[in-house]
């Protein structure tokens, strides 16, 4: 299974955390300064594994970003690698073409979408299309709950005035 | 795209991103804490929009690294809230910033409850998600019936039963014993069936789960498993949204045959072909491909096919077309496919027997070793040490070495074990063994640690041909310019020892081999000044005759440090000044080491520590570990080990005591010698810090093999098959007195413990008690009278098999109304052998005369000791005994049909210790003891069983040891134990010996011959 997810910018900078594995805040903040150490001073062409505290560590870099995942030792570590990749399609497909900055300023939509993907350490649903439909699902669903809440706050108003 | 819609969101991530450095952030962060706190303190003007907000910057708070001890509350309360917008964000948040056990979610259980068995399908989406994402013991006790009916409900919609899928598997997987599974496998079946394949690829995973504790249960899956596979191998009926890059859904493709990999074997013979088709198929159709993403896709799969292959055993020509593979993948340039080349040739060298294949790629792994990334170059020096063995070692421990000096520091440590165990366990000759260690010493002397040149001064000590060559060498590595701190000494220590022998060479004299340990002596820490001044008191003691400016040189050493502040110098240095004026008597009193007890090595045990856990670890953590590992070894060493080994030291220690009883002062400094000598090294020949032998020594040879040997055609076996047929006929006694118990069925249950009643009628009660140690035991018979008058013309008689010494003392001709007796026995095993010792016993009883034949329970697991094994010792062991006569098969039917956790509890009440876990099919038993005779001593034995779940009346046993005798004799008792059904009364009590169905006409001179026969 997957124990935990991260996003971490080239720089060190933390994009997304997900846990799926108990942690505690201590023991996060650990973990993301051991792997960070680890991932971000691989050279390139090297593989997309790391040996880590008895647990493998599958990640890979997209521009400025590496999209990392921590996977038991016996998992199948391409199969995580394209978890990954797959992820990232679907971002690409949500934000058209994904940078670093949509993700900062966004980072509760890739949580909703990293919820549509993966539940459990293990993935849900490995259609792009049907987690695409999910997601708008979810936003009109959000925006017709926003135009409601305006309608009745105008409503107030009216009534008022 | 809209940004994130939140204005103050949005402003606060800018101005965290505009911050100069991390001082700035710090306040910025703390300001936003304070806004956030105040904001939360009076709820009651916070809109739900406000709420959200706030609530999406703590958890960025919290991604940033910061702590955020508050508004845990307020995140957990807007799951309750009406709309989606604020439940949505409630329910992410507390799954992003709390774990299973907070104590906060136990106040949303019932909300969660409510959104599941609720007609909202995106709120049992939202609620599902997150039980299964963080979800604990609570939840799975209040919601997995629940969730267990959305997952098969047909009137739910796919999005809900998927996730309802992987929330079950998550509270399955935290707490089994609370979810309730039974009549699953029905379910599962059904939902293998499942059209939709978001749902099919959760209900996959939940498999996985379930079969992975309980595959009997699941039978029923296995063939849709393979169905499944079939479906998407040939890219039937496929949904083209699902698949991915041409490749129908690779990730349900690695999980069906993730799932299949738990199944024991497959009986059906149909569904077994549909299977190797579509194995065959993935393995000779996946072809390298430019695109990364198509090519990482199907490798998942090839991968994951070829784990299932192994795991099946297929027929030869598949596994050798699976080696093949690998040997290609090793040998690529892409990184990812020889790292799981290499990591999957590791494990082959678990199931298999390919060494011979593999050994073939010797050369490729070995370049892997110098890859310039060190995840590949791990895997290839896991694989060089798992595939090494005598034939090769020579070469690859050479290759390490070399690789030693430019390696980097994070793996030199394990480098250096890895090499010092290798080089001990298939040393080619002891010479090479010590070149080895000293060159591991000489180039890598940080990461050797002290354990490894221990372990070279006892091989030293313990092999008289070796030490001039020891000494010789170590004298070359003084001669070096700037030497490590570790090889000053061991060459200090065999220099003391052995440099006599080099007396006539040139540079070796004495005085020559004084003055350049002394050299040494400024720049050595205080931990190894002793141990020069050992050395310096050893060789004043061997040159004869006495050289008097040598003696002054040494004694004025001796002197300076006399005032040492060092406790361990100061005492050295006035023992050894004042025994240096004794003369001649010196000689006596610093005489040679003693031989050390053979000892299993301490290295090999810590490997596997290591092995954990080395990726990230400094050498000096590492090395605070393997001390505390070592304790550990000694803690559990003792209860397992018994007396034995504190017996062996004592031997070696007594006779110099007692040699000298009358001599006041030589007596004195014998006492002394034992005193300073313990301190001089306490460590190699005290039993705490190398741990003893239970095995053979892998560069010794089996202790006592070659006697063994000699024993079992002549000595055991003709006589072993007369002795058994001489018990036989118990049943043809002629005795009025009938015996209130089962004797057969006390015979056994007295084979299992060591305690209880052998025998009981009107008139008399045997109860019998037991004590083992090692190959010793002694029994005490009670016999008691329970009558009101005497018992007259007691008579008991022992009539041991050929294997035992046994001793009874004497039994009282009358045994007193009421009254019990006590005779103890003593018995000691010569060698292996089942035939079990018979006790004639008789008395009077007014004008009866009984007379009974006993078996008693002195059976060959009585001289096991329980042994726990690691994965790599038991392989380790078990690769190394090949084929009979030392590793004995045989397939046994009739088997008296037990659960599988029963057999294993029948294997460790007969002192055969099964180590859970080490075999990976989880039908089979792997289990490990020692047993102890005189011929053998201490033998290590392993044994497997091999189950089959479909027919409970048959296994396939292996047993392996050291002593051909032993592993066949030990095969035939656990056979027996299996297939004899001790509460039945048919079968004599000796029948194990006897009448076993194995016991053949033919003499059992050659159990080899004996077994081929069978077969």
């Amino acid at each position: 299974m997957i124990h935990f997810v991260l996003l971490i910018s080239r720089q060190g900078k933390v994009r997304l955390t997900k846990w799926y594995s108990p942690y505690s805040q201590k023991e996060r903040t650990k973990v993301i300064r051991e792997i960070s150490g680890l991932m971000l001073h691989r050279g390139p062409k090297l593989c997309n594994f790391v040996e880590w505290g008895g647990l493998k560590v599958v990640y890979k870099r997209y521009a400025s970003l590496y999209f990392c995942m921590c996977i038991d030792p016996e998992d199948n570590e391409l199969e995580t690698l394209e978890v990954i990749h797959h992820f990232v399609e679907i971002l690409d497909r949500y934000f058209g073409s994904v940078c670093e900055l949509d993700l900062i300023f966004n980072f509760h939509k890739a949580y909703y979408i990293l919820d549509e993907l993966v539940i459990a350490g293990e993935i849900q649903e490995s259609s792009k299309k049907t987690v695409a439909r999910l997601i708008s699902a979810q936003d009109s669903l959000v925006e017709a709950a926003k135009e409601e809440a305006s309608s009745i706050s105008n409503i107030i108003a009216q009534a008022t005035k | 795209m809209a940004l994130s819609g939140m204005r103050g969101l949005s402003v606060f991530i800018s101005d965290i991103r505009n911050c100069q450095n991390k001082e700035q952030e710090r306040l910025r962060v703390d300001k936003e804490l304070g806004n956030v706190r105040t904001r939360f303190k009076n709820e009651k003007g916070l809109t739900p929009y406000e709420k959200k907000k706030y609530v999406w910057k703590m958890l960025y708070i919290h991604m940033l690294g910061y702590d955020v001890d508050f508004g845990h509350m307020e995140t957990v309360s807007l799951i309750s809230a009406p709309k989606y917008p604020e439940k949505q964000v409630g329910y992410i948040v507390t799954a992003c910033l709390l774990n299973e056990n907070h104590d906060f979610l136990r106040l949303a259980i019932n909300t969660v409850r409510n959104d599941i068995i609720g007609r909202n399908e995106t709120f049992q989406c939202l609620a599902l998600t997150m039980v299964g994402n963080i979800g604990g013991r609570e939840f799975a006790e209040s919601l997995a019936p629940d969730v267990q009916k959305l997952l098969i409900s047909s009137s739910c919609r796919p999005l809900v039963r998927k996730k309802a899928a992987l929330c079950l598997l998550r509270l399955y997987r935290k707490n089994p014993d609370v979810v309730n599974v039974d009549g699953w496998a029905d379910r599962m079946a059904q939902l293998l069936d499942e059209r939709d394949l978001g749902v099919l690829t959760s209900s996959m995973s939940l498999l996985v789960a379930l079969v992975s504790n309980h595959h009997e249960a699941y039978w029923s899956c296995l063939p849709k498993c393979v169905k499944t596979l079939e479906r998407l191998a040939r890219n039937q009926d496929i949904p083209q949204e699902y698949t991915y890059y041409g490749i129908p859904s690779p990730w349900l493709q690695v999980k069906t045959m993730r799932a299949l990999q738990y199944f024991p074997t497959i009986e059906d013979p149909n569904t077994r072909r549909s299977l190797f088709e579509v194995l065959q198929r993935i393995l000779m159709g996946t072809d390298v491909v430019k695109n990364v993403n198509k090519n990482n896709a199907s490798h998942a799969v090839l991968f994951e096919a070829l784990s299932l292959v192994m795991h099946l055993d297929a027929e030869k020509e598949m596994m050798s077309q699976c080696v093949a593979l690998l040997g290609k993948f090793i040998a690529v340039r892409e990184p990812n496919i020889r790292y799981l080349g290499l990591e999957n040739m590791t494990r082959m060298l678990m199931v298999t027997d390919v060494q011979d294949i593999i050994k073939r790629h010797q050369a490729q792994i070995i370049t892997s070793l110098k890859d310039p990334d060190i995840s590949i170059r791990r895997r290839a020096l896991d694989l060089l040490y798992g595939m090494c063995d005598v034939s090769n070692a020579k070469d690859i421990v050479e290759e390490l070495l070399q690789y030693l000096s430019s390696s980097d520091f994070a793996m030199r440590e394990e480098l250096a074990l890895k090499a010092a165990i290798l080089a001990e366990k298939f040393a080619p000759d002891l010479s090479w063994y010590v070149d080895v260690i000293l060159q591991l010493i000489d180039k890598a002397g940080d990461f050797v640690s002290d354990d490894i040149w221990f372990r070279v001064v006892q091989f030293v000590t313990n092999n008289e041909d070796l030490q001039p060559y020891a000494a010789a060498k170590a004298r070359e590595y003084l001669d070096k310019p700037a030497i490590h701190e570790t090889m000053v000494k061991v060459s200090a220590y065999l220099l003391g020892e052995y440099s006599h022998f080099l007396a006539r060479r040139p540079g070796c004299s004495p005085k020559e081999i004084f003055s350049i340990i002394h050299e040494k002596l400024p720049t050595v820490s205080m931990s190894t000044i002793p141990i020069l001044l050992s050395t310096y008191a050893k060789i004043l003691m061997h040159t004869q005759p006495p050289e008097p400016e040598l003696q002054n040189q040494i004694c004025t050493i001796f002197q300076k440090y006399e005032s040492c502040i060092d406790v361990e110098i100061q005492q050295r240095a006035v023992e050894y000044f004042a025994l240096s004026a004794k003369g001649a008597a010196l000689a006596d009193i610093l005489a040679e080491m003693p031989k050390f007890p053979e000892r299993q090595s301490a290295l090999i045990k810590k490997a596997e520590d290591i092995e954990t856990d080395t990726a990230e670890q400094s050498a000096i953590k590492l090395r605070a570990q393997q001390q505390m590992s070592t304790a550990l070894v000694v803690t559990d060493q003792r209860p397992a080990n018994g007396t034995p080994p504190v017996g062996q030291l004592s031997l070696v220690k007594l006779p110099s005591m007692s040699s000298n009883p009358d001599n006041y002062s030589a007596d004195e400094g014998v006492k002394q010698e034992n005193g300073i000598l313990s301190i001089v090294d306490p460590e190699p020949p005290s039993a705490d810090l190398l741990s003893d032998l239970l095995g053979p020594l892998a560069i010794e040879g089996p202790p006592g093999a070659v006697q063994s040997e000699q024993n079992v055609p002549g000595i055991d076996g003709v006589p072993s098959a007369a002795d058994a047929a001489a018990i036989v006929p118990i049943e043809e006694q002629k005795n009025t007195v009938q015996p209130l118990i089962n004797i057969a069925e006390r015979f056994h249950a007295l084979c299992l413990k060591d305690s209880g009643v052998l025998y009981e009628d009107p008139n008399i009660q045997i109860g019998i008690k037991a004590e083992w140690r090692a190959h010793q035991g002694r029994l005490v018979l009670f016999l008691g009278n329970k009558n009101t008058s005497p018992l007259v013309s007691v008579q008991a008689l022992i009539l041991p098999p050929s294997h035992f010494k046994m001793e009874l003392s004497s039994v009282p001709e009358t045994i007193p109304p009421r009254a019990q007796v006590q005779c103890p026995l003593e018995v000691v095993n010569v060698r292996p052998s089942r035939d079990v010792a018979v006790l004639d016993f008789s008395y009077k009883f007014g004008s009866h005369a009984v007379n009974i034949k006993l078996c008693l329970p002195a059976v060959i697991n009585k001289f096991l000791q329980p042994l726990t094994l690691t994965a790599d010792e038991f392989f380790a062991q078990w690769r190394s005994l090949t084929g009979p006569p030392l590793k004995l098969q045989e397939v046994v039917r009739g088997v008296r049909p037990l659960p599988l956790l029963e057999m294993a509890n029948l294997l460790n009440s007969l002192r055969v210790m099964v180590c859970p876990g080490l075999d990976p099919n989880p039908n089979n038993l792997v289990a490990s003891t020692t047993f102890y005779s005189e011929s053998t001593r201490a033998m290590l034995c392993l044994a497997r069983i091999e189950t089959d779940p479909a027919d409970r009346t048959q296994l396939r046993m292996t047993v392996a040891s050291g002593d051909p005798a032993l592993a066949f004799e030990l095969k035939e008792y656990i056979k027996e134990q299996l297939v004899d059904i001790p509460t039945s009364s048919a079968p004599p009590p000796m029948a194990p010996a006897a009448a076993s169905p194995m016991a053949p006409v033919a003499p059992l001179n050659d159990p080899g011959a004996m077994l081929a026969g069978l077969l």
